[in-house]
């Protein structure tokens, strides 16, 4: 299964299992969503469940809110996450807060899906990376999956917990390549990390997009390095960081997201604050630049690629 | 060549409807046929009892016992009309003015002060209440009463949800897109617009050139009416056809009322507005006209409303008392965020103890 068929089919199991789980969005229904995402499931579940919404990208999730605190599980869909800004009050405002402004009265049990990154030639506010807006907040889980098996799990997890959960897809990986994917209902921790691969003398923190651009750099040159796909941005598995960290003495953070004031800042926080007598060199960022997502003729220059990625492990290699 | 295709489509005409005009008199046409007398003096006490509730956080807040707060004064028969017309099962989205609201549906009135003496706990709107916490940011509540009227027509049980939102609400984007999706979806959902006439500084003819805010309506396909929002007999009347008509239809109704007093004890209204328009609206009073109905039918006198004086009296001090023993506790905060506290939030807390960070 490829990453679309991966959450194509958690879907339908989520709806399958729970008459409240509702999905609704822009194009979503006939049209099966722009990337096929929710394709056959007005059919197999109906038009009040499978819901082609007017084009209000607060409304949508400002309903979805509602929906939420009458006890149902709504999945919004916003299109791309460039048109989730339209819609970032009711999220920061409203999904974030509900439980804490009322002390656990209500609460906010909504998954909001959207297409994330670039690297696919999309028009302008179709490529964006704006995970780190969202991990600022609490009372927002931000996730991120990598691969098919992660997206599926990641998505039951997330629909089974009663907090507001945004799953972040990133576009190049819908259909980049298939992995054996269990038909049946599984889940994906929440708020830990994953090691997917073991190593002494550097740790490689990503996720997201970068995680097969760093595996493929790593694999060709043979580095010692531990790779840490982090999964869930917020709440992020930071023991699993540090004690990685600890080990190897040596890190360096990916993200396709702009440089300054992004997911790789927080991450190297953290590792400043709990382990750093344990480093031998300088924690080392590689991810774009600090200007917004370019025209699609210039991206080539703007997401980081496996030479980028090299070079940064050949340097602290060297430190 | 220019033709009119639209005639058909658009009929300009939002009705008034005014029932008990500000003399106390009352047009017995339109007079509400389940409106009984114990009925009508439940809301007399109710829109006196809001008034003197406001007071009181009014007086608090000047005393430093109480947050910024947003007065009511004046917009009770709104408020009184609307929420005495809920069913029992039915639910309600307010803005941040809807105190009156609050208190027709039972919400302790502890909580209403725990509330607007600035803690959280006050958000905690008990279930039988059947309405959400106050919302701030103005008009972004509109959509989650269309959420609420998705999910009751959804699992068909039946209810509807009336949603409160001022005339500065309806310029906002989330008023329009939630109406819009209430339309497209027929969703039992009533829109109680309480046009007090300001917001904050800014008057009814400087939010729209449009000439009722009703006629917002009209651009998502949604039946809209004006009532004169200081009379509770029209209030009531339009707000329980409304509900009636919610299992087929939305419906928005505007209110027309005036903000007695200030936006909210942070802002002096006498900087941007003219005594003389206050004045003209003292008049139209809706507590003043619903007591002359009262009277004049002897249905009330002075000394019925001296012992009910008294009765709302010692019920806002017991609640204030009960309101100010009221003693928070820090480790919620951390204990909320989330269904689970992850480590980073436990780490704070532990640290916060550990450090004695909070002894002062």
């Amino acid at each position: 299964m490829n990453m679309v068929g991966a959450i194509n089919n958690a879907l339908e199991l989520l709806m399958k299992e729970n008459e409240n789980v509702i999905l609704l969005g822009e194009d979503i229904g006939k049209d099966g969503g722009v990337f096929r995402v929710t394709d056959g499931l007005l059919d197999k579940f109906g038009p009040e469940r499978v819901i082609d919404t007017p084009l209000a990208e607060s409304a949508i999730l400002g309903t979805s809110i509602g929906m939420a605190l009458a006890g149902l599980h709504p999945i919004p869909e916003i299109q791309f996450a460039g048109f989730m800004y339209e819609g970032f009050a009711q999220l920061i405002n409203h999904a974030a807060r509900y439980r804490s402004r009322t002390r656990s009265a209500f609460q906010v049990p909504m998954t909001v899906r959207t297409p994330v990154s670039g690297g696919v030639r999309t028009l302008e506010h179709h490529a964006e990376s704006p995970e780190a807006f969202y991990s600022h907040i609490g009372g927002l889980i931000v996730v991120e999956p990598s691969n098919p098996y992660d997206a599926k799990g990641l998505l039951i997890k997330a629909v089974h917990m009663n907090d507001p959960v945004l799953f972040l897809e990133p576009t190049k990986l819908y259909r980049l390549f298939k992995q054996e994917v269990p038909e049946d209902m599984y889940e994906v921790e929440i708020g830990k990390a994953k090691v997917i691969r073991e190593g002494k003398e550097l740790t490689i923190i990503t996720y997201g997009t970068m995680v097969k651009v760093v595996q493929n750099v790593v694999e060709r040159k043979g580095t010692d390095a531990e790779i840490i796909d982090i999964v869930t941005i917020n709440p992020l598995d930071e023991s699993k960081i540090i004690e990685s960290v600890k080990k190897t003495g040596r890190v360096i953070i990916v993200h396709e997201a702009e440089h300054s004031f992004g997911v790789g800042a927080e991450i190297a926080a953290r590792i400043a604050e709990k382990a750093i007598y344990s480093l031998d060199a300088p924690i080392l960022r590689v991810t774009s630049h600090s200007f917004p997502y370019p025209f699609p003729g210039y991206e080539q220059y703007y997401i980081p690629n496996e030479i980028k990625v090299e070079k940064a492990i050949d340097k602290i290699m060297s430190m | 060549m220019v033709v009119s295709l639209l005639s058909e489509v658009y009929n300009g005409e939002i009705k008034y409807m005014q029932i008990l005009d500000e003399n106390g008199n009352v047009d017995a046409s339109l007079f509400p046929k389940d409106l009984d007398d114990s009925k009508i003096i439940q809301m007399y006490k109710y829109m006196n009892f809001a008034r003197a509730i406001d007071a009181k956080l009014l007086s608090m807040q000047r005393q430093g016992r109480a947050v910024t707060y947003a007065p009511l004064l004046g917009e009770e028969a709104t408020q009184v009309g609307s929420a005495m017309a809920m069913r029992p099962n039915d639910f309600f989205v307010p803005s941040f003015r809807q105190h009156a609201v609050y208190l027709v549906r039972g919400l302790p009135l502890e909580k209403h002060f725990i509330y607007w003496r600035g803690f959280e706990d006050g958000g905690a709107i008990p279930k039988e209440v059947r309405g959400l916490p106050v919302t701030v940011p103005v008009g972004s509540q509109v959509p989650h009463a269309v959420g609420l009227a998705y999910a009751q027509k959804y699992k068909k049980t039946g209810s509807a949800v009336l949603v409160y939102v001022g005339d500065g609400g309806t310029s906002e984007g989330d008023f329009y897109e939630g109406i819009n999706f209430a339309g497209v979806f027929k969703l039992p959902l009533v829109v109680i617009i309480e046009n007090n006439q300001w917001a904050i500084s800014v008057p009814r003819r400087m939010q729209t050139a449009a000439q009722t805010l009703a006629q917002k309506g009209i651009a998502v396909g949604i039946d809209s009416i004006q009532v004169d929002g200081n009379d509770v007999f029209a209030v009531y009347k339009a707000t329980k056809d409304a509900i009636e008509a919610s299992h087929e239809k939305p419906t928005i109704i505007e209110c027309i009322t005036y903000r007695m007093s200030m936006h909210t004890t942070a802002d002096d209204p006498t900087k941007y507005r003219e005594d003389a328009e206050v004045e003209a609206w003292k008049r139209k009073d809706p507590i003043d006209r619903l007591k002359k109905y009262l009277y004049s039918r002897n249905l009330w006198d002075d000394k019925k409303e001296n012992s009910m004086k008294e009765e709302q009296t010692k019920a806002i001090e017991d609640a204030v008392r009960k309101a100010e023993e009221f003693k928070p506790d820090p480790k919620s905060m951390f204990e909320h965020v989330y269904s689970f506290m992850p480590e980073i939030l436990k780490e704070e807390y532990d640290e916060s103890i550990r450090e004695n960070f909070w002894q002062g």
